[in-house]
C-alpha cells in the first residue's frame, strides 16, 4: 500500500507495479480478470494453434449446426464454426484495445500536461473543450463520429478514441498541476529548458502511470461501444469475426438457432467484465477519491 | 456512597486488526458524582466512554464485571442496549459541527431522542425538547428549535447536544471532550450549565478530557490514563499530592499564571508505566 | 445582502457556462455535419437533376460561402428551431424527434425507476457490510450488469423470457392488434391509453416494457450502487452517527433516517446523470426491441446518412444533457439545507 500511494517516481514505478500485482492477486474478483485478460492476450497470439476451423471458409452443408460434432460452439448461417471466429475475434478486440490505447494516451496527456503546465488561457480553452466532449454520452458521440467518416472498423477506433480522451486529459491536468510546482521542475526551468522539453522529458513521464491506470478503468466502457457500433453495422464490417457484428447477424437466427448470438456475447461479457473487476481492484488498491469520477 | 451507577472490573478493549488492546484492565466504580478520565490522545480515555456505551462494533469488549445499575453490560443484546442507550445513558460528543446532522433541523434532533424512548405525540415531543431548550439557557428556544445546525455557533451547538442528551433524564452521562472544540470565551459557561444539570439531576457524569486543570475544577474524582491502563485514581482535590511520575508530570507541564516564566518541563515518558497496572 | 450579489455572480458563472457548451456543441454538430459523407445537395435534388438546379440549391444551402459564414447560417437556423427536413420521412426534423421522444422518455424513466431502486438500496447493503460478503456479491453483481453488451442481454432476454417462458411482451411498445387503437394525445403510452380508458392497451403497453426496462435499469445500476456505496461509506464515518446511536436508535433508524438522508441530495445528482446516460443504452436496446423511440430514429438515419436528422439528434442529446446537469445543480440547492439561502 505505501509504495501504491506513490507510483510516480519512475525507478520506484516497477515495485509498484508489482504491489499493485499482489494487491490484485489476493482479491479473488481482481485476480479473476487479470486471468481472463491473459487468456485474452494468449488466445490472440496463438489463435492459428487454438482454432480448430479457419474463422473465414464457408461450408454451405454444414449451415446452423448445433454446437458439438466437431464444431465446439456450432456453426453460423454461412457454415463457418463459431469458436474459431471467436477465437480469430479476439485479436480484433485486442487490436481495438491497443489501438485506443495509443491514440488516447497521448492526446489526453498532451492536452492534459499543456493545459497545467501553461495555464491561464491555454487551460481555459483546452478545459472548456474537455468539458464539452465530457457532456457528452460518448456512445452517441461515437455513433454521429462515424457515421460522418463512414462505418469501418478503423472509423470506429477513430470515433471512440475521439469520445475517450477526455477524462485522460483530466487526469493529466490533475497530475501536472501537482508537478509543476516542484523544486526540480524549477531547477530546468531555470537551467533554461524549454518548456516542450520540460513537458516531454520531465512532467508527461510522471503522468504516464496513472494515465496507465485510467486508460484500463475505462477500457471496458471502449470495448462495449466497440461492440455496439459492430452490431449496428457501424464498426467492422463483414465478414470480419468481431464479437459484435456476430451477434447483429446471428440475431436473424437466435429463435431458433441461439448459439448464434449467446457465445459471442459470453465473450464480449467476459473481457468487459474482466476490465470492470480488474478496474474495481486497481481502485481499491490505489486512492480511491481520485479514482471515483468516470 | 449508595449503590455504585457504574462497576467496571479490568475492562479490556481490542480493535479487530490490531494486535494490542486500545484499553487494558481498566476498574472503577461511579456513584452520583462527576469523575473525570484524563490523558493524552491515544491513552484509550474515548474508547473506554464508548465501550460503556458499547458502541464499537469492529472492537472485542472483555470484562470481568460491566454492571450498570441493575443491568450486566457486558451480557446484554443489542435490543437491551437500544433501550438503555439516550434513556438511561447518554453521550455528549467533542464537536457540535459534526455530531449534529447537518440536514435535520436542531429542534426536531433533539425531539427525536424524546420519541425514541417516549411514546408521545410530535407536538408533546416539540414541547419537551423547547423546555429543554430554555433550560440549557438558549434564548427564543422556538426559533432555535427551527435552526439547522450550521445556522447555530459552536456554543450553542453543545447546549443543544446537551439538551438532546440529557432530555430523558439519564442516569449516567458521558461527556467525551465537551469543550475542546468551543471558544475558550464559552467554554466555562456551556460547563456551568452541563454542571448545574447534572447536580440538578443527581446524574452519574463522567467527563472525559485532556485538561486537567478543567477536570480538577469539575470532578470529584479523577483517573489518569496512560496507554490504555489507568495509572493512577485520585480525589481531584488530591491531584497536588499524585504519586504516580507520569501525573506527575502532566501537572509539571500545565501552565500556571503568576508562576514562574521558565520553559514547562517536556512531559516523560517511562516504558514501564505501560507494563504495570494500576499502582493504587 | 453580499450573500444575494454572491448568488447572482455564481448564477452568471453557470450562465457563461451553459452558453459555451452550448456553443461548443453547435459547433461539433456543425462538423460532423460537414464531415458526413453524404452531398447534402444531391439528397435534396435527386441524383439527375441539372447542372443549373444543383447549382441553385448549391448556393441556396450556403455552400458556396466561407465556413465561418456557413456556421453562422447554422446558428441562425438553430435559433429559429429550422432544422432543416428529414430525407426520409419529407417531415421537418424537429417534428419527427418530438414524435419519437415520449417512447425513449417512456422506457427510460422506467429503468431509471428500477436501477435506482436497485442501486440505491444494494449501496447502502454494500456501505453498510463493507468488506464482508454481500459488499462483495453486490459488487459482483452490479458490475455484472454494468459488463453486458446491452443489446446481446436484450436478445438473450427476449429469448428467454419471452420465446421461452412467455412471461412478457416482445417487440415493440404494446402488441401488433393494439397499434393505433388509441389517439395519440402526448405520445406517452400510458398517459393516452389511460385517457382513452383503454385498459388493455395499458397492460399491454406495461407487459411490453418491463424487459427493456428492467435491463436497461440493471445495467445503469452499477454506477448508482457504487456511488451510493460510496457515499454511504463517506457518512457512516461522521460523528452524528455516533450521536444518533447514543441516543438509542436502531441501527436500521441510523443508516436510513440519518445517514441516507444525508446522502439523497447526492443521489438525486448521480440519478439524473445516469438518467442521461440510459439514453445511450435505450440507442441499442431499441434496435433490439423494435422501440419506436429516439433510439431507433437515430440509428436508422446514421445507416442512411441523413444528415439533418442526425445533427439534430446529436444536439438533443447534448441538449438533454446539458438539461439534466443543470436540473441536478438546481435539486442540490434546493434540497440541501446549507446551500440553501435563508
Amino acid at each position: 500500500m505505501t509504495a501504491a500511494t506513490q507510483p510516480r517516481r519512475m525507478p520506484q514505478s516497477l515495485i509498484a507495479l508489482r504491489n499493485i500485482l499482489a494487491f490484485l492477486m489476493r482479491s479473488p474478483t481482481s485476480a479473476f480478470g487479470l486471468v481472463v485478460l491473459a487468456i485474452l492476450i494468449l488466445t490472440a497470439i496463438f489463435a492459428p494453434l487454438l482454432a480448430t476451423h479457419d474463422p473465414y471458409v464457408q461450408d454451405l452443408q454444414n449451415t446452423l449446426q448445433r454446437p458439438g460434432n466437431g464444431h465446439l460452439f456450432g456453426t453460423d448461417e454461412l457454415g463457418r464454426d463459431i469458436y474459431s471466429r471467436l477465437v480469430y475475434g479476439s485479436r480484433i478486440t485486442l487490436t481495438i484495445i491497443f489501438l485506443v490505447t495509443i491514440v488516447v494516451g497521448p492526446i489526453g496527456l498532451l492536452v492534459g500536461t499543456v493545459s497545467g503546465y501553461f495555464g491561464g488561457w491555454w487551460d481555459t480553452v483546452l478545459m472548456r473543450i474537455t468539458d464539452i466532449f465530457l457532456s457528452f454520452p460518448s456512445l452517441i458521440l461515437s455513433l454521429a463520429f462515424v457515421a460522418a467518416l463512414g462505418p469501418s472498423l478503423n472509423n470506429a477506433i477513430i470515433a471512440i478514441s475521439l469520445t475517450a480522451w477526455p477524462p485522460i486529459a483530466r487526469l493529466a491536468r490533475a497530475e501536472t498541476l501537482t508537478f509543476r510546482a516542484a523544486d526540480y521542475i524549477s531547477a530546468a526551468r531555470l537551467q533554461g529548458a524549454s518548456a516542450t522539453r520540460i513537458i516531454w522529458k520531465s512532467i508527461m513521464p510522471m503522468c504516464l502511470p496513472s494515465v496507465m491506470i485510467r486508460l484500463t478503468l475505462n477500457m471496458a466502457t471502449v470495448i462495449l461501444t466497440a461492440a455496439g457500433l459492430g452490431f449496428l453495422g457501424l464498426g467492422a464490417q463483414p465478414p470480419l469475426p468481431e464479437w459484435g457484428a456476430m451477434i447483429a447477424t446471428g440475431r436473424r437466427y437466435m429463435i431458433d438457432h441461439w448459439w448464434l448470438v449467446t457465445f459471442p456475447g459470453l465473450a464480449i461479457l467476459a473481457v468487459s467484465l474482466a476490465f470492470n473487476l480488474l478496474g474495481d481492484g486497481l481502485r481499491d488498491a490505489l486512492d480511491p477519491k481520485q479514482m471515483n469520477k468516470r | 456512597m449508595t449503590d455504585p451507577i457504574l462497576d467496571i472490573r479490568n475492562l479490556s478493549v481490542r480493535y479487530r486488526g490490531t494486535p494490542d488492546p486500545a484499553v487494558r484492565g481498566v476498574s472503577f466504580t461511579l456513584g452520583r458524582e462527576r469523575l473525570g478520565i484524563v490523558g493524552e490522545s491515544g491513552s484509550g480515555k474515548s474508547t473506554v466512554g464508548r465501550a460503556l456505551l458499547k458502541l464499537l462494533p469492529t472492537a472485542e469488549i472483555t470484562a470481568e464485571r460491566m454492571q450498570f445499575e441493575e443491568v450486566d453490560l457486558l451480557n446484554a443484546p443489542e435490543r437491551r442496549m437500544l433501550k438503555l442507550r439516550g434513556r438511561r445513558m447518554s453521550m455528549i460528543l467533542q464537536d457540535p459541527k459534526f455530531s449534529l446532522n447537518p440536514i435535520q433541523r436542531c429542534g426536531h434532533q433533539i425531539a427525536e431522542a424524546y420519541r425514541t424512548h417516549v411514546r408521545a405525540s410530535k407536538a408533546e415531543a416539540k414541547a419537551k425538547a423547547v423546555e429543554m431548550l430554555a433550560a440549557v439557557q438558549i434564548r427564543d428556544p422556538e426559533r432555535v428549535y427551527m435552526l439547522y445546525p450550521h445556522e447555530v455557533s459552536g456554543g450553542m451547538g453543545q447546549r443543544i447536544m446537551i439538551a438532546m442528551m440529557l432530555l430523558t433524564d439519564p442516569d449516567l452521562v458521558i461527556a467525551d471532550e465537551p469543550t475542546s472544540a468551543l471558544d475558550v470565551t464559552v467554554r466555562l459557561q456551556v460547563l456551568n450549565i452541563l454542571d448545574a444539570l447534572v447536580r440538578d439531576h443527581g446524574i452519574g457524569l463522567i467527563m472525559i478530557s485532556h485538561d486537567l486543570n478543567l477536570v480538577r475544577n469539575f470532578c470529584d474524582r479523577v483517573l489518569i490514563m496512560y496507554a490504555g491502563q489507568v495509572v493512577e485514581t485520585l480525589d481531584a482535590a488530591d491531584l497536588d499530592h499524585a504519586t504516580h511520575p507520569y501525573t506527575r508530570g502532566l501537572l509539571a507541564a500545565q501552565p500556571r499564571i503568576g508562576g514562574d516564566r521558565s520553559a514547562l518541563p517536556v512531559l516523560e515518558r517511562d516504558a514501564s508505566w505501560a507494563q504495570t497496572g494500576a499502582t493504587t | 445582502m453580499w450573500r444575494s450579489r454572491r448568488t447572482a455572480r455564481s448564477a452568471l458563472q453557470q450562465l457563461t457556462t451553459i452558453a459555451v457548451t452550448l456553443l461548443g456543441l453547435l459547433v461539433m454538430t456543425f462538423i460532423i455535419g460537414r464531415m458526413m459523407p453524404v452531398d447534402p445537395v444531391a439528397a435534396i435534388v435527386g441524383e439527375d437533376a441539372t447542372r443549373d438546379v444543383y447549382e441553385n440549391v448549391y448556393r441556396k444551402l450556403g455552400l458556396d460561402r466561407p465556413v465561418w459564414q456557413q456556421f453562422l447560417f447554422y446558428l441562425r437556423d438553430v435559433a429559429t428551431l429550422d432544422f432543416g427536413v428529414s430525407i426520409r420521412t419529407g417531415q421537418p426534423v424537429l417534428n419527427d424527434i418530438l414524435h419519437v421522444l415520449p417512447a425513449t422518455i417512456e422506457l427510460a424513466t422506467f429503468a431509471i425507476i428500477i436501477g435506482a431502486g436497485l442501486g440505491a438500496p444494494l449501496g447502502v447493503m454494500a456501505a453498510v457490510n463493507k468488506d464482508r460478503w454481500p459488499d462483495h456479491v453486490i459488487r459482483v453483481f452490479s458490475l455484472m450488469g454494468h459488463s453486458m453488451p446491452i443489446f446481446w442481454t436484450g436478445m438473450i432476454g427476449l429469448l428467454v423470457f419471452y420465446a421461452g417462458l412467455g412471461w412478457v411482451g416482445g417487440s415493440g411498445r404494446m402488441a401488433t392488434f393494439y397499434i393505433g387503437l388509441v389517439p395519440e394525445r402526448t405520445g406517452f403510452l400510458f398517459i393516452d391509453s389511460a385517457m382513452a380508458g383503454e385498459w388493455d392497451v395499458f397492460w399491454s403497453a406495461l407487459n411490453h416494457v418491463i424487459l427493456p426496462a428492467a435491463l436497461l435499469g440493471y445495467s445503469s445500476a452499477a454506477y448508482i450502487t457504487r456511488m451510493t456505496r460510496s457515499f454511504m461509506l463517506d457518512q457512516l464515518n461522521q460523528e452524528y452517527i455516533t450521536t444518533a446511536r447514543v441516543k438509542g436508535l436502531s441501527s436500521r433508524k441510523t443508516i436510513w433516517r440519518h445517514a441516507f438522508g444525508n446522502i439523497r441530495v447526492q443521489l438525486v445528482t448521480i440519478v439524473a446523470l445516469a438518467y442521461g446516460s440510459l439514453l445511450e443504452g435505450a440507442v441499442l436496446i431499441e434496435t433490439v426491441f423494435a422501440w419506436p423511440g429516439f433510439g431507433q430514429y437515430l440509428t436508422s438515419n446514421l445507416i442512411i446518412g441523413d444528415m439533418n436528422a442526425v445533427m439534430t439528434c446529436v444536439l438533443v442529446v447534448g441538449l438533454i444533457f446539458i438539461t439534466l446537469n443543470l436540473i441536478s445543480d438546481l435539486l442540490y440547492r434546493v434540497f440541501d439545507p446549507r446551500t440553501r439561502a435563508s
